[in-house]
């Protein structure tokens, strides 16, 4: 490990030295480090090494323009090769060592939660791009993704509309870990207080990687055909996609006939798959690469420029999804923030951070909520298309305020809207 | 909605008039709201005229653009009103194979309203299959009737189907709180136990298919070490990656197919079959040259060595082709499923994987017991010494027999390919999976393979079925320990006298 390290580090120098960016080693306090800690290997690599791409891009755009306060962003890359421990590690390695002002990383809940503690610790700076299912607010995290109010609730409402198929039984079908089933655990409430009954509720969990779903797919037909119609919402995350829409489509299970609705799978995951059987299926973000307007042409134009340019693997097919655009967005509210608050020093962007405004690929002047850590973002609804893009079927008037603390769960209306200030432990 | 359609299509019928289809409706079908689409697409299809057919049919394929040039796109309740529209106008073309089509679409939303007109489509009909299924949709269609005598009837013809949602509605219709009539109740009862019997059965049927195609999957991975593990007791845990290459093999065989036969890219799997095996080979000729077959015998020191090299090939993958998972497309043969029962489908790429796995099994077994080679293989395997005494080359057969059970993985790769993700630690889940299969089927025994192989498959189906796939796997687990204290040996014990152990 410390080898490879030692290696990354010094093709990144080299590489960072040829590009321009830092004439000596030595002269580092010229530029303003940013640390970003995605796994780019792994089963979380699919997902992540798109993210990572989006982060180096935007940073080279602030470059371009005479970087933050006239400093230049300096990216430091590391890879927690999906391994929940080593992204504490690493993210202690950024702060301690490389002492980097913000870091833009993590995708799974897990990885987050095992890197909180650190930067809670070391008062560091994290902006995590990707939805979640609420239930945290931490103060030196900005949640750049949807919390289940942004995604989870309102896919369900579409569902139930007329438009969505009035769906009257449910599936809740996920990934055997913290974030499927704390949405469901939302959800399941959520259709409760409906006037769903029990009876019409089924949830179903599968393990990481897994890779048969031929028994769920059955049981999803047995279920389907009492009678009622059926939706199936799926959390299943990771690579274990592939297989499930694969079975889906070959066991001729139409989206007329049980729509399944997905918060994990954009036009990424949908790249290694089929999509002609999957016509009509949904997923709820809050940006889709089909959106149309001046700043997502931008931003597509700007991600597929930078692919050819860095001979990504497919660099001709490359697409934009919901993470890339959180993660782009964040990094460009804390680059505002620091010019406002002229200064790199952990609390003061905090501060700075409240209330910070920016138009977005998804079309919508997005805020940063003034307290919750939060943004405030559009919901979108869209069916998978024959061309594995997705067709925009519902949006909500504009963007909507977070709720990191779901009404559905018992005990969360007492709780704060904003983080705790810690009293010292 | 369908059935108002319906109707005046009929009375349409006759008088087809020859227009182009109305600009101002075709120009609704890119409304803002879906009640607008939903209403133009109804009023074109009651026209009938082919025109507007043809503009509903490039609705539904997509490729229908609006005034400023672009993809109209439709939503699922679009969608479904529109398939409805389609099927009942396709319900009167020659083409059988269309009027099948149309029939299973319509039977997903039946209305009373549609009973005269599908009882007049069932006495036209004289295709036996469609004709079947349009009596049990006029059943279902009638169910509700008026006179009690065509409601018994519907229920009496209803209990030939096999359709999850008839069994619903004929339980519903067996209840007194919506049927007055005893009659009627003892009929629908009666047909009611007649479908959830059949579809019972059905899904058992079901459950053992997926059990048989899950246990060809587990066979395929495991065979090749069954071979190396088994019968030459290399604890080879390099295993995973040689599927793994042998999957990567299909990859680049569809890429070359892509670039070079764009024509034949239905076929590159079968070109793939063997090229997988070479190059599953090749890489397992050099394993054994240059690493493990310095170990022979020294088992733990063959497990580190044999880890290690997994790493490398991982990483090598990785160099190659790429951290991400890599795409490898089901070709059309094999992609969609056979319709036993509107409840069970068997999917077309795990049938073919099933006969796959015999054919490699028919091969393998072939090879052991039927060639020289086999022989030497045996011999070598059952005493070392004295095989090389009477004149067998054993280090030879060695490498032979590497690289042939290596060869075989390369295959497994391919048919994982098919069902699973392709990516540089693709192998990695499938090497505790081949060594369970191995144990218990018993060192050194194909049959055992076999037999564990689908023996795992179809229990871990059906306690999938009642306990969800994570309780699943630790019960297999567990099973497969308990059992393995009782009877070390696996499944089947080699008999007789055995040198080496």
């Amino acid at each position: 490990m410390q080898r490879r390290n030692f290696v990354k580090a010094t093709a990144l120098t080299v590489a960072l030295a040829a590009a321009g960016f830092v004439t000596q080693p030595a002269v580092a306090a010229d530029t303003i480090k940013v640390g970003i800690l995605h796994s780019l290997s792994g089963t979380m690599a699919i997902s992540e090494t798109a993210l990572k791409e989006t982060a180096l891009m935007a940073i080279e755009e602030i470059n371009a323009k005479g970087g933050v306060m006239g400093k230049k962003l300096e990216p430091v890359v590391v890879d927690p090769a999906s391994n929940w421990p080593l992204f504490a590690e690493k993210a202690r390695q950024l702060l301690t060592q490389d002492k980097v002002a913000v870091t833009f990383g993590c995708w799974t809940s897990v990885s987050r939660k095992s890197v909180n503690p650190v930067f809670k610790e070391l008062n560091g700076l994290l902006f995590y791009p990707v939805q979640y299912e609420g239930e945290e607010l931490e103060k030196n995290v900005f949640y750049t993704g949807a919390a289940p109010n942004q995604q989870a609730i309102p896919a369900v409402e579409y569902l139930m509309s007329k438009d969505g198929g009035s769906a009257k039984r449910w599936v809740l079908l996920g990934t055997d870990y913290v974030y499927p089933r704390t949405t469901n655990k939302i959800l399941r409430a959520f259709l409760k207080s409906k006037g769903v009954a029990e009876a019409d509720i089924m949830e179903e969990y599968t393990p990481f990687g897994h890779s048969d779903y031929q028994t769920i797919i059955a049981k999803i037909k047995k279920f389907a055909g009492e009678g009622k119609k059926t939706a199936v919402v799926s959390t299943i995350n990771g690579d274990s996609n592939v297989p499930f829409y694969k079975e889906l489509g070959n066991a001729g299970l139409k989206a007329t006939d049980v729509p399944v609705v997905a918060f994990s799978v954009g036009e990424e995951e949908l790249r290694g798959v089929d999509t002609k059987p999957l016509v009509g299926h949904l997923a709820a973000w809050n940006y889709f690469q089909s959106i149309k307007n001046p700043e997502n042409d931008k931003f597509i134009k700007q991600y597929r420029d930078w692919a050819k340019k860095q001979k990504l693997p497919k660099a001709e097919t490359v697409v934009t999804n919901d993470p890339m655009e959180a993660t782009y967005i964040g990094i460009h509210m804390w680059k505002q923030a620091v010019e406002k608050a002229k200064s790199t020093d952990t609390d003061k962007v905090i501060a700075a951070m409240a209330g910070q405004s920016f138009k977005a690929p998804s079309g919508f002047t997005i805020k940063m909520d003034e307290k919750n850590h939060h943004l405030h973002r559009a919901v979108f609804i869209g069916e998978v298309k024959a061309d594995g893009q997705f067709n925009v079927v519902w949006k909500t008037k504009g963007p909507v305020k977070a709720q990191p603390w779901s009404p559905f769960i018992a005990g969360n209306d007492k709780k704060k809207d904003e983080p705790e200030v810690s009293k010292g432990k | 909605m369908v059935p108002r359609i319906f109707l005046l299509l009929m009375l349409l019928l006759a008088c087809v008039a020859q227009a182009a289809p109305n600009p101002a409706l075709v120009r609704q079908l890119s409304a803002e709201e879906s009640d607008d689409r939903i209403a133009a697409i109804q009023k074109l299809a009651l026209t009938a005229e082919p025109e507007a057919l043809a503009v509903l049919q490039q609705l539904a394929d997509g490729t229908l653009k609006d005034e400023k040039g672009e993809d109209i796109t439709i939503n699922n309740r679009v969608r479904r009103e529109l398939e409805g529209a389609l099927a009942v106008l396709k319900l009167i073309d020659p083409d059988p194979v269309v009027r099948f089509k149309a029939v299973k679409e319509i039977a997903g939303n039946v209305d009373a309203a549609m009973a005269p007109m599908l009882a007049k489509a069932r006495d036209r009909e004289t295709e036996p299959r469609i004709r079947a299924l349009l009596v049990e949709i006029h059943a279902t269609a009638t169910l509700k009737d008026p006179d009690p005598k065509v409601r018994i009837a519907a229920a009496k013809s209803l209990a030939s189907s096999a359709d999850p949602n008839t069994k619903a509605m004929l339980k519903a219709q067996s209840e007194p709180a919506n049927e007055a009539e005893t009659e009627v109740r003892r009929a629908a009862f009666q047909s009611y136990l007649e479908v959830k019997d059949r579809l019972t059965l059905a899904e058992n049927i079901g459950r053992v298919f997926s059990g048989l195609s899950l246990g060809s999957i587990l066979l395929l991975a495991a065979l090749g070490l069954a071979i190396t593990y088994g019968v030459m007791g290399v604890i080879n845990m390099a295993h995973g990656e040689l599927l793994m290459i042998g999957a990567y093999a299909t990859y680049t065989m569809q890429g070359l197919f892509r670039s070079y036969f764009p024509e034949q890219l239905d076929w590159y799997l079968l070109a793939a079959v063997p090229v997988a095996f070479f190059a599953a080979a090749v890489v397992g000729v050099l394993l054994e040259r240059t690493v493990i077959r310095w170990l022979y015998g020294r088992a733990l020191e063959t497990l580190l060595a044999t880890w290690g090299l997994s790493l490398m090939l991982i990483q090598a993958a990785r160099v190659i082709f790429g951290a991400q998972n890599v795409e490898v497309a089901n070709p059309s043969w094999m992609s969609g499923g056979i319709e036993i029962l509107p409840s069970i489908v068997l999917p077309l790429n795990r049938i073919v994987i099933v006969g796959f796995a015999l054919f490699v099994l028919a091969l393998v077994w072939a090879l052991m017991n039927r060639t020289r080679l086999g022989m030497f293989v045996r011999a070598v395997t059952q005493n070392r010494a004295m095989a090389g005494c009477v004149g067998v080359p054993t280090g030879r057969i060695d490498t032979v027999a590497f690289a042939l059970g290596a060869g075989i993985a390369g295959l497994g790769g391919v048919a994982l390919s098919q069902i699973a993700n392709v990516g540089p630690d693709m192998g990695q889940g499938y090497i505790v999976d081949s060594f369970m299969v191995v144990v218990l089927g018993g060192v050194g025994q194909l049959a055992g393979a076999v037999w564990a192989a689908l023996g795992l498959g179809i229990v871990t189906k059906f306690i999938e079925a009642w306990s969800g796939a994570v309780i699943a796997k630790i019960v297999v687990l567990v099973f497969i320990i308990m059992f393995i204290q009782k009877r070390p040996q696996g499944l089947f014990a080699l008999k007789g006298r055995f040198v080496e152990s």
